[in-house]
């Protein structure tokens, strides 16, 4: 799947401090229909988003002017659930590039860096400091830099450093994904299958 | 020679190359599709001038959006019609055997694998589809993947991934009267929570699992992803092979000797080390149920709902929000709470023997006047065997109506949603908001419990009735 390139980014972020946030959170399997990638943003937490009349639920954060950007700050074990590339589909077309976290479920984990989603991990300590961060204002800048795997709270100087596989890495910073790659490698596979 | 884990030994058989900094291609043995995330990895693959490298290697069923009843008609639902149609049109283009709505084959796609005896010890099994889990009862990785993976499946029969750590749970000992493989799989999640098993690939081992059928094992490795981990396993034995033996797709004859004498290689070493370890005693679990909307959110159904002193921040937001979204309170007892629906069916517990649990306990009773039951099969040929063993006439004596294979109410991407605020008490996997209709509350149970709620119409410990 084509994805723009990842090197570093500023921007302010949106919270969510709920924790074990599921996929079928993310996006609900009523959304699930489609037979191309396209539009999924619009139904990203739809239901937390929305209510039955389909009106915005005023205090949800995506509904909130006050918060923007590129960066989604959930609780603990975001992504929890089913397997569906439709929840990173959802984050990525909504606009989000970077998902914070102090922990990501595997299979959400994997699926976005498949998309050209960086899952940043976290202490909960300092999860709790960058809420407390937008709390303060939900303007202040944090910066996400890839290269040197360290997310910055502008404001306080205060960062954190993540772990990132280094071809993952490879990969977001240039774009490419893992089926180039495997497709290079028909020969070994086809002298694999003969063993 | 390192001793090595059932998991490595499967593993290490299917690296194909490890990669610089990076993952593994692993080499996949069977992949299994289905009709929602497949559509977008076949468009992705024709964009780049591919075709599936093995499709011999590959089959095809629609199950998360077929209807439940009158399936001889044309699916109503534009969407749900549109990407059946899609399936049915890829596997054609593809070369991809295809097991149709009807058909004799159709069903669940975790359903089927097992019963054709494509599912086999020793293997690498993949779906964009979490519960792909279900298949480790046989010995075998696997895994669910993203609609990325199932392109990359499609492209080079393999996948890149990292290897995961080592989990083992072990539980020992005779299980109570009324406890079922789903009462263990939620008493382990209740134990680890949903987030436990996360970076893990578990083997479930010990004289309870050992006790346990084939049927009990998928319930059991099907929920493994439930607490995080990418999937569970259990050593193949005695019960495997006579399982396998003689289904569509196993081996014969000197073909099947010699496999067996490979899968009874497939057992973890007696020194091999795991990553992390848990024990529990079986005479501890008793029938479970789930009271809030993750299913770690589970109690012995005995029990009263926790209360949330003990907790702090957003643990104890999160956990108020749930038992807000179920309209419970903390300290309620779980007994007795009325109930709306009944769902038995699903990739977890829509096999013949979660028919026959059900069947045998409502057999002579009525179901209550103010619940409403939905019976899935999980594949035609459960449907067939329900018929055959006469468990339908049993059934429908008790005033329950037989539906047709499908997904259904698990996830309620086709007709059976729960309506807003309603009762469901389930034997699918998850009870997240919304999971099974908007606003649907979810309550996840073994068949049995399911079943004793059913005749009662709230809440009832079946062991009232054993």
């Amino acid at each position: 799947m084509s994805y723009d390139k990842f090197t570093t980014l500023t921007s302010p972020a949106v919270p969510l401090p709920i924790e074990n946030v599921d996929t079928d959170q993310i996006i609900p399997a009523r959304f699930l229909k489609a037979v191309e990638r396209k539009g999924f943003g619009d139904n990203l937490f739809r239901d937390w988003r929305y209510d039955k009349s389909n009106q915005p639920i005023a205090d949800f954060p995506l509904n909130q002017a006050k918060y923007s950007g590129q960066i989604l700050v959930g609780g603990k074990n975001f992504g929890s659930g089913s397997s569906r590339e439709h929840a990173a589909w959802a984050v990525y077309d909504y606009g989000f590039r970077v998902v914070v976290s102090s922990f990501f479920a595997d299979i959400f984990q994997g699926n976005a860096l498949n998309n050209g989603i960086l899952p940043v991990v976290v202490s909960p300590e300092f999860l709790e400091k960058i809420f407390a961060a937008i709390e303060n204002d939900p303007n202040t800048p944090f910066e996400v830099d890839l290269q040197n795997q360290k997310f910055t709270i502008q404001a306080t100087g205060e960062s954190a450093d993540f772990t990132i596989n280094p071809y993952k890495k490879h990969c977001l910073t240039h774009g490419l994904d893992d089926i180039d790659y495997l497709i290079s490698i028909k020969d070994e596979i086809e002298a694999f299958e003969k063993k | 020679m390192e001793a090595k884990t059932l998991f490595d030994k499967i593993w290490d058989a299917h690296v194909v190359k490890e990669v610089e900094g990076g993952p593994s291609v692993l080499y996949i043995d069977q992949h299994l599709i289905h009709e929602v995330t497949s559509p977008v990895a076949f468009l992705g693959l024709e964009k780049r001038g591919l075709k599936v490298l093995r499709p011999e290697k590959t089959i095809a069923t629609p199950d998360h959006n077929v209807p439940t009843i009158n399936q001889h008609l044309s699916i109503k639902d534009e969407l749900s019609r549109n990407q059946v149609e899609m399936l049915k049109k890829n596997c054609a283009t593809h070369g991809i055997v295809y097991h149709g709505l009807g058909s004799e084959g159709h069903g669940v796609v975790h359903i089927i694998g097992p019963e054709m005896g494509i599912t086999q010890p020793g293997m690498t099994i993949v779906c964009g589809d979490s519960h792909t889990s279900t298949h480790g009862a046989f010995g075998a990785i696997a895994f669910g993947i993203g609609t990325s993976e199932v392109e990359m499946v499609f492209a080079s029969q393999c996948i890149m991934q990292p290897k995961p750590k080592k989990m083992l749970i072990s539980v020992n000992g005779k299980l109570n009267k009324g406890v079922t493989a789903k009462d263990i799989a939620l008493y382990v999640i209740a134990q680890i929570s949903t987030s436990g098993g996360t970076g893990h690939f578990v083997e479930f081992a010990g004289s309870a699992i050992e006790s346990l059928s084939m049927e009990g094992r998928m319930t059991l490795c099907n929920m493994s992803i439930e607490c995080g981990a990418r999937g569970g396993m259990i050593a193949p034995d005695q019960t495997t092979f006579d399982y396998v033996k003689g289904r569509q797709f196993a081996p014969k004859g000197e073909a099947w000797d010699k496999a067996l004498a490979y899968w009874k290689t497939l057992k973890s070493d007696a020194d091999a080390v795991f990553d992390t370890v848990y024990e529990y005693d079986a005479a501890n679990i008793e029938p479970m149920i789930t009271f809030g909307t993750n299913p770690g959110m589970g109690i012995g159904i005995s029990k009263n709902i926790p209360n949330s002193d003990k907790l702090t921040g957003s643990d104890k937001l999160t956990y108020e929000k749930s038992l807000k979204y179920m309209g419970y309170n903390q300290g309620d007892k779980m007994v007795g709470k009325k109930i709306d629906y009944v769902f038995v069916g699903s990739c977890t517990n829509g096999r013949i023997e979660d028919f026959r649990s059900f069947a045998s306990f409502v057999k002579g009773k009525k179901k209550a006047a103010n619940v409403t039951a939905w019976i899935v099969p999980g594949s035609r040929a459960v449907e067939k065997q329900i018929i055959a063993e006469g468990l339908v006439e049993i059934l429908e004596a008790a005033g329950f109506e037989l539906r047709q294979p499908g997904c259904s109410a698990c996830l309620a991407m086709n007709d059976d949603k729960i309506p807003e605020g309603k009762y469901s008490v389930s034997t699918s996997n998850r009870n997240f908001e919304g999971r099974q209709g908007p606003g649907a509350r979810t309550l996840l149970a073994s068949p049995l419990t399911a079943a004793a709620a059913a005749v009662t119409g709230r809440i009832t410990d079946p062991r009232e009735f054993l």
